[in-house]
């Protein structure tokens, strides 16, 4: 196993489960102001469009290839696919993409 | 009063079911992204191990194929999971008083998932339940993890290079049915992705930094201009 992958696994674990943990030893009946909730509960979503774009557009050399793949995604899981559903189809339709160009 | 505790912990056991099947082919997906992105089998079971998160994960994944410094993608999975904080905050209130040492270990286990289930229980949720609802979901997450890894193994190359999709397919996957939902996760979504790419283009700052950014920033206008709104307090998101 590679060091520094090992460090940064171990860094990931500890930064996961502290917030975790934490709230059951310091917490009895508080809450954190509203303001403060409503942005944690903004991240996933926000990560998740940083995640995608731009670097979708960069999966291979062809940038056709990622806006492609991110359509067949897009399509499936607003039909209301399954997620696994979702991964699976869109690597078919580039299977089939890589095919013919 | 053992036999209470037995029975606490299979009805965990049981509660988690749903979420032990649930998290079969996200495992499995992870596993075989892990290893088109080069870790080990090792590293792979061991991120499952010791983080059991699966967002961050593949986030990590993402991170690690673009070449991502190990501090920012530390700081990423921090900022991804620190929602978990909230989750553990409130379950703090329903969960049955017990020691220190044992919250502490189960706490472990808090997921979006664990935590749905937890947290809709009648009453009390006790340590027993706990364990056995978190214990069942981490083993499936971790066993399929390595299975992934493993049938993902001799794949053709065309198959791999299709495959890169995979990681953005399932973010787009997990994004698109809250964007239906609510319009609050378009802008959210919208506004980082803007963010993320005039910062990445412009050379701001390297990727891992721009993505950190992005989202913090969007959290936070997103929702100033939500509080800004007269009358428009109730969140509507599940």
């Amino acid at each position: 196993m590679n060091k520094e992958i090992v460090l940064m696994i171990i860094g990931m674990g500890l930064v996961t489960y502290i917030p975790r943990m934490l709230p059951f030893i310091m917490f009895r009946g508080k809450e954190l102001p509203p303001f403060i909730q409503g942005i944690l509960k903004n991240v996933p979503y926000a990560t998740l469009g940083a995640l995608i774009f731009p670097a979708v557009l960069y999966i291979q050399e062809d940038i056709w290839y990622g806006i492609v793949g991110a359509a067949a995604a897009f399509a499936a899981a607003f039909l209301g696919a399954n997620v696994i559903v979702v991964v699976i189809g869109s690597i078919a339709v580039l299977s089939v993409y890589s095919f013919f160009f | 009063m053992a036999i209470g505790r037995v029975s606490e912990f299979k009805k965990g056991l049981q509660g988690g079911i749903s979420i032990a099947i649930g998290y079969m082919p996200i495992a499995l997906t992870f596993g075989l992204i892990a290893k088109t992105t080069g870790l080990t089998l090792g590293e792979t079971l061991m991120m499952s191990l010791l983080v059991f998160a699966g967002a961050a994960q593949y986030i990590s994944l993402s991170l690690l194929a673009q070449g991502i410094g190990m501090v920012e993608i530390v700081l990423t999975t921090f900022i991804v999971n620190i929602r978990h904080f909230l989750m553990s905050a409130s379950l703090n209130e329903k969960a049955e008083d017990d020691t220190p040492g044992k919250r502490m270990l189960y706490s472990f286990g808090i997921t979006d998932e664990t935590f749905s289930v937890a947290a809709t229980q009648p009453g009390t949720v006790s340590t027993g339940y706990m364990f056995g609802l978190t214990l069942i979901s981490y083993s499936s997450w971790v066993v399929f993890s390595g299975v992934g890894f493993l049938i993902g193994a001799g794949l053709p190359k065309t198959l791999q290079e299709s495959m890169s999709i995979a990681l953005y397919a399932m973010f787009i996957g997990l994004l698109v049915p809250s964007m239906k939902k609510s319009i609050k996760v378009v802008y959210l979504a919208a506004l980082a992705a803007s963010f993320n790419t005039v910062f990445t283009l412009a050379g701001l700052m390297s990727t891992g930094w721009a993505i950190v950014s992005a989202t913090l920033l969007s959290a936070i206008i997103v929702e100033a201009v939500e509080a800004m709104k007269p009358g428009k307090k109730v969140d509507d998101r599940e």
